[in-house]
């Protein structure tokens, strides 16, 4: 039936393709990164018992299309004292990596842009990334405020790096490998053979630690409107400030997805595999893209539920969390986890 | 013994959970926005809103221009000057409320002896202009002309406890 499309598909150079491919893909995630922003204040306004944005087009769904035309048409401001070429390559520094991890992150079996072997080492790489664009954001706008919000961020990024990353050295040791699909292919098994259940303290830990790396509540003491203004952000406007809402959101959705596929199994389904040949139902039942789509929207919603619920850490608290409690949770568990691989604890390290 | 337990009911996370349960509670309740243009909360027959000045069935304006009104307004918002008409009676020849000075307290209301001054329901007003938010006597009675019939039957129903 499609045999013109494949055809046509034939015929284009690769990389032509790879470049079409990359461009409608990012095209999708700046619409998804827009209704997150709806989903947010929605899902905060409902546990405010609030309804929310509801006014720009049905049911409020052309709000987001609505705040990012405002934005763009608005000025950009360039203060008299910032550094100008570093004020403006700030936003694309945190905006630019959110989007580049997406290249190792599989959607289904073998759907990547980039199927390379050391893609766990590349994500860590990629999410570390996006502190440069705050602390340069910080540096390069020559505010007290901007430059405070940046280095409480550089600390704080730092300092849950190394829980998220002891939480990853836990999925690598589990899985044997640092390619995301076979992580993924290593949890085969159904939902108990997932690695949210042997590496439980880890997968809350990588949770806690995601939302302090991508700087929401209750670790947003980086823009801090209470006592820092905006914190690092403060001095931005129009686009500027656009792209840094964009990078925050996109962090967002890579953190989710992430937990997703080391700790909920990707795009594996959680269903019995009886299931999968359930006339009609079966498709939408068994293993594919929706799967990991779904429970990313899972740990979207917990981001969003945990701003909803918890007040803001003071920054000694953080500290305290990330270094005296995260840290020596994952070194316990890790040692925890040699022992059961040591003594291959069935179902998961048989 | 006390602190070991609480750092136990702190990794469990005892109360995160809580407090995320009682979020995702609110999440399922109904709301209860009123969706205000559409949407009105209802309004008491007693309600304080924009001014009028009223007249009697015959045509008649009520203000004799006793100037109780003006005296007891705490925020000094009604200017009154009045002199005497051809058949003999004291009337007011100017009569102006300034809605920026107003706080609505409805003093006005109470101290007329003739109902003339009242307050309706209306709240839903806006000034595009400086000076507009000047009530002249003659808006004030078109006001009045206007909404006659609920101030009448507010009044009506409020009679028994004045």
């Amino acid at each position: 039936m499609f045999d013109w499309v494949q055809n046509i598909i034939s015929v284009i150079p690769p990389i032509v393709l790879m470049t079409v491919y990359m461009f409608v893909f990012v095209l999708v995630l700046f619409g998804c990164v827009a209704y997150v922003t709806l989903a947010e204040r929605k899902v905060i306004g409902f546990m405010q018992v609030r309804i929310g944005p509801n006014r720009v087009g049905p049911k409020g769904f052309g709000q987001p299309i609505a705040d990012a035309l405002k934005l763009m048409f608005k000025e950009m401001i360039l203060p008299n004292d910032a550094d100008r070429f570093l004020f403006r390559i700030a936003p694309l520094l945190s905006m630019i990596p959110a989007l580049a991890a997406w290249a190792v992150i599989p959607f289904a079996d073998g759907w990547n842009f980039a199927d390379i072997n050391a893609g766990l080492l590349y994500l860590l790489a990629m999410t570390s990334l996006g502190v440069y664009g705050v602390v340069v954001a910080g540096w390069a706008s020559n505010s007290k405020y901007a430059l405070l919000g940046a280095l409480r961020c550089a600390a704080q990024i730092v300092s849950y790096e190394i829980a998220m990353g002891f939480a990853l050295v836990g999925v690598l040791m589990a899985s044997g490998s640092l390619n995301l699909g076979d992580i993924i292919n290593e949890q085969q098994g159904g939902i108990l053979h997932w690695y949210w259940l042997p590496l439980f303290p880890l997968f809350i830990t990588y949770l806690i630690a995601g939302v302090a790396e991508t700087n929401r509540a209750p670790f947003d003491v980086v823009e801090g409107e209470s006592e820092i203004v905006a914190g690092f952000h403060v001095e931005y406007s129009g686009m500027g400030f656009a792209l840094f809402f964009l990078a925050e959101y996109a962090n967002i959705i890579l953190i989710s997805a992430l937990t997703a596929l080391l700790f909920l199994g990707g795009w594996l389904s959680p269903f019995p595999e009886s299931w999968f040949t359930v006339p009609y139902l079966g498709a939408l039942l068994g293993h594919g893209p929706h799967m990991f789509i779904a429970k990313t929207c899972l740990f979207i919603f917990c981001f969003l539920w945990f701003r909803a619920t918890f007040p803001r850490y003071r920054y000694d608290q953080i500290m305290r969390l990330g270094w005296k409690v995260l840290l020596p949770v994952t070194l316990i568990w890790i040692f925890v986890e040699g022992v059961l691989l040591y003594f291959q604890v069935s179902p998961w390290f048989d | 013994m006390k602190a070991l337990f609480n750092v136990i009911k702190s990794f469990t996370l005892f109360e995160l959970l809580k407090g995320m349960s009682l979020t995702g509670k609110r999440f399922t309740t109904k709301k209860f926005t009123v969706q205000y243009p559409e949407e009105k909360t209802p309004q008491s027959p007693r309600f304080r809103g924009l001014h009028a000045l009223r007249r009697y069935p015959s045509g008649e304006e009520r203000c004799i221009g006793c100037k109780l009104c003006e005296a007891v307004c705490p925020a000094l918002a009604i200017t009154i000057d009045s002199e005497e008409r051809e058949d003999g009676s004291r009337r007011t020849t100017r009569y102006d409320i300034d809605l920026f000075k107003c706080v609505y307290c409805g003093f006005c209301e109470e101290a007329c002896p003739v109902d003339a001054i009242v307050e309706t329901r209306v709240f839903e007003y806006a000034f595009f202009e400086r000076g507009q938010q000047v009530m002249t006597k003659d808006m004030l009675l078109e006001v009045g002309a206007k909404y006659e019939d609920q101030i009448a039957s507010d009044r009506q129903v409020d009679a028994p406890y004045r």
